[in-house]
């Protein structure tokens, strides 16, 4: 009885819902980076590595300039060059989009590892006072992006929920809707979809394959780096080794679930989030003692929903025919 | 200069590492005409299209399209210049719909950013209603049959405002009603003052359809014929260079004892529904029993499973007196029952084995290919060899690897391991699906030889012709039943036809 009493209290606590939003937040943004890529026809599994990318740079140079939001730009702009990596690897040289995918998640491993102590002084994470020590910059900053307060009374259950928010996680849903917006309702949408279902034929009626297999995959790396930098600078405010913790595959897992649609894929990512804040909000539960011998396993929770939610769903959506499949121009 | 020409090709030359594929190539197609390019697989008809449409760029000779001289750098220059082309295998994407297809790198737009979907599917209407082409403008490419896509792609080109449609190759995939409908829709657009090419190899369509005939050989135009002045003869000739026998004659030959037997067989097909419903049949021994009907109606689930390849729901398969109902196929093969599938390059052979492999897949565990569990590669060579030699494959090189034989000499590898080593039960699936006339003639050739060696046959075509041609009995399989028998001398086309169509014997004949 004690532990359902403290599962509906879970549910009835407004941190949990601002908690699974946090945890969301990543997700979308990957989640939408993958659709991108994947409805070109390129598997991206990259993702990962791109994330850990975007929160690397991001608090970088938040750390140097002060401003968080210049951090957000250039992890934009470094999650764009990675991505294209991918897009010369898999799409100019036809190569093996897994193989170049797993490749780039262990190079921004090892170069964000690598990094930590020439860019911050100290390997592992960086430390929050640290940022404040800084020569070069004599005003405090703030390593965290400011949320903003949205016109809904403190006191209320919506309030404490979603009454204070990063304007980031309000990104995240503008995004989606952007996102949908081009790939359903623009030409270059269409033209996006038909390169990832049939190349061959969009060639023939003189669609730019390999062109916008470009857009798709970078534009790919863009959402995921943002998803990435919101763990750093828009949330946590720093920067540890290995801090994506495979949510970049998690994203995947939304993208397929949400059957390629940006979309299913943001709604199958608030449901790995909230799951992940339910186990969260859980082992910190009062209600029940739980040892911190087992704690791993509540952190297991978001990847266990995924496994079953996949295979029970894997059979009712249908991925891009050609994707993953290189196109070779004939002449 | 040739202003009563739609196309002019003058002097193609299009040379490829060690072959001429058109030599001195000359086209003349009249405006509004329907003009048939027919020749044999590797004749030269795709690549002089393909110059046409750009795909491929000539190394001597120029085009002319309605009297002036063009140079086609891409399909872009070629919709320019007013042609457009519907490709044998459909440039169509799966998830779009047909609207969506139709405008696919042309689209319509509002402020040239946000497709309008709705002005497409004005367009895509009023063209698809000018000429008849009857398409659902919303329905997704991979929930239409195959000869709606067909219809899509035809409204693709004239979208495009193509006075020149390169048909290449279209009845290939298409059931006899199909093509009918297609031969309306092309006679629509001839009425519609269009110009038409048609490729083909099959000479009975040409013959319905076309006004003038190029043929070609070995990358020459061997004839230039008038539909009205000519027969299927004639043409065959100009294509294979020798006279063809274009109906092979069957000798009388008294078939002996039930071989092969099946009892009330149900299969389901891959999405779990019945494709086979209560089946009965039985093939003797000299006895070549051909089943007809539209593709789709259970015909590959059948022979799929009578050769092991998939589950039998209900009912029994007997092989010379044994049951083997749910066998698997090493068995079956111990037991003499070979199999001639109907895609060779899913179940027929390995593309990437050298042909000698392909030579004996299957009978790969017997003596003297395998010798204690080894492979025996002396006598797999020999064998290979033998085999090339009497069924004539070309090239004669056992080591070329079986995805770099033509279509032709692909299926006479197969026939060759499927026939050879005394079969006593053979299932032949679409043997000759898109072979030219020479090769159709030999493989209708080797079915009849396998016949008078007393093995049990059974037959399972598409194409009536042949059905007719070589079948000793014919059943038509409708929705997984079995329509009626017929004895193919005593029956006519109309009467199968419209068994296919789904009515039983008994309606048909009274």
């Amino acid at each position: 009885m004690r532990v359902l009493e403290a599962l509906l209290d879970v549910f009835r606590n407004p941190q949990f819902y601002s908690i699974s939003l946090t945890a969301s937040t990543p997700l979308i943004f990957a989640s939408l980076g993958g659709v991108f890529s994947e409805i070109t026809g390129v598997v991206n599994i990259a993702l990962e590595g791109i994330m850990l990318m975007g929160a690397f740079v991001s608090t970088a140079f938040t750390y140097y300039t002060g401003d968080p939001w210049i951090g957000i730009l250039m992890a934009m702009v470094v999650g764009m060059g990675v991505a294209w990596l991918h897009a010369w690897a898999s799409i100019k040289w036809w190569g093996d989009q897994i193989v170049s995918g797993t490749a780039i998640i262990l190079m921004a491993q090892g170069i964000t590892g690598f990094l930590m102590k020439p860019v911050f002084g100290q390997v592992g994470q960086t430390d929050l006072e640290k940022f404040k020590m800084v020569k070069h910059i004599t005003r405090e900053i703030n390593p965290i992006i400011k949320p903003i307060k949205l016109p809904i009374p403190e006191k209320t259950f919506l309030g404490q929920a979603i009454g204070t928010i990063s304007p980031l996680v309000i990104l995240a849903f503008v995004s989606v809707f952007i996102g949908w917006f081009i790939i359903y309702k623009t030409t270059l949408g269409l033209r996006m979809r038909s390169v990832g279902e049939n190349p061959e034929a969009a060639d023939t009626l003189g669609v730019n394959v390999y062109g916008i297999r470009y857009f798709g995959v970078m534009m790919s790396g863009v959402f995921a780096s943002i998803g990435g930098a919101f763990l750093s600078v828009g949330d946590t405010g720093i920067f540890k080794e290995l801090m994506t913790g495979g949510r970049g595959f998690i994203a995947l897992a939304a993208m397929i679930l949400g059957n390629w649609n940006p979309i299913g894929a943001m709604l199958a990512s608030i449901l790995f989030g909230a799951s992940e804040a339910f186990a969260n909000q859980l082992q910190s539960s009062k209600l029940i003692e739980v040892s911190s011998s087992v704690k791993p396993l509540f952190n297991m929770v978001p990847f266990v929903v995924t496994l079953i939610v996949i295979s029970g769903f894997i059979g009712k959506t249908r991925p891009p025919s050609a994707d993953g499949v290189p196109y070779k121009k004939t002449d | 200069m040739y202003e009563e020409y739609a196309v002019v090709m003058k002097g193609i030359v299009k040379r490829f590492p060690g072959v001429l594929a058109n030599d001195h190539v000359d086209l003349f197609v009249r405006k509004g005409e329907i003009h048939a390019v027919v020749g044999e697989n590797g004749a030269g008809k795709t690549t002089l299209m393909n110059q046409l449409y750009g795909l491929l760029h000539p190394d001597e000779g120029d085009i002319y399209i309605f009297g002036n001289k063009v140079i086609i750098r891409g399909p872009k220059d070629a919709i320019k210049n007013g042609i457009g082309m519907v490709h044998q295998h459909f440039m169509l994407v799966g998830n779009l719909t047909v609207a969506e297809n139709v405008v696919l790198g042309s689209e319509t737009t509002r402020g040239g950013v946000i497709f309008d979907l709705r002005e497409a599917r004005r367009k895509v209407k009023e063209l698809s209603e000018r000429y008849g082409l009857h398409v659902d403008v919303d329905a997704k490419i991979e929930d239409i049959p195959v000869g709606m896509q067909q219809r899509v792609e035809i409204i693709k080109t004239l979208y495009r405002g193509a006075e020149i449609l390169v048909f290449d190759e279209p009845t290939a995939v298409l059931t006899p009603q199909e093509t009918e409908e297609l031969f309306e829709v092309m006679r629509r657009l001839k009425a519609a003052g269009k110009t038409m090419i048609f490729i083909s190899h099959k000479l009975n369509e040409v013959m319905e359809i076309s006004d003038n005939i190029t043929v070609m050989r070995l990358g020459k135009v061997t004839a230039n014929l008038v539909t009205r002045e000519t027969n299927p003869r004639e043409i065959a000739r100009a294509m294979v260079g020798r006279d063809v026998v274009l109906r092979v004659e069957k000798p009388p030959h008294e078939p002996k004892e039930v071989v092969f037997e099946v009892e009330d067989l149900w299969v389901k097909d891959n999405r779990g529904l019945d494709a086979v419903r209560g089946v009965s049949l039985k093939v003797r021994a000299g006895e070549i029993v051909g089943i007809a009907g539209v593709a789709g109606n259970g015909q590959s689930e059948f022979v799929e499973a009578i050769t092991g390849l998939r589950k039998i729901e209900r009912g029994k398969v007997t092989l010379l007196g044994r049951d083997i109902t749910g066998l698997d196929p090493r068995s079956l093969r111990n037991m003499r029952m070979t199999h001639i599938p109907e895609d060779r390059h899913k179940y027929g052979m390995v593309l990437q084995y050298p042909a000698y492999y392909n030579m004996i897949l299957g009978k790969h565990w017997w003596e003297p290919y395998s010798v204690r569990g080894f492979l025996n590669h002396p006598a797999i060579f020999e064998g290979s060899k033998e085999l090339f030699e009497e069924f004539d494959v070309r090239p004669r090189n056992v080591n070329m690897l079986g995805g770099n034989f033509s279509g032709g000499n692909q299926q006479k590898i197969v026939v060759a391991r499927e026939v050879s080593g005394n079969p006593k039960f053979t299932a032949i699936a679409q043997p000759t699906r898109g072979l030219d006339v020479g090769a159709i003639e030999f493989i209708h050739r080797t079915i009849l030889k396998l016949r008078e060696n007393d093995v049990a046959i059974l037959l399972v075509s598409m194409e009536l012709e042949e059905i007719f041609s070589l079948s000793d009995r014919i059943l038509v399989m409708y929705e997984g039943r079995i329509m009626g028998e017929v004895m193919p001398e005593k029956t006519t086309v109309e009467e199968v036809g419209l068994m296919m169509a789904g009515k039983r014997l008994e309606e048909v004949r009274t």
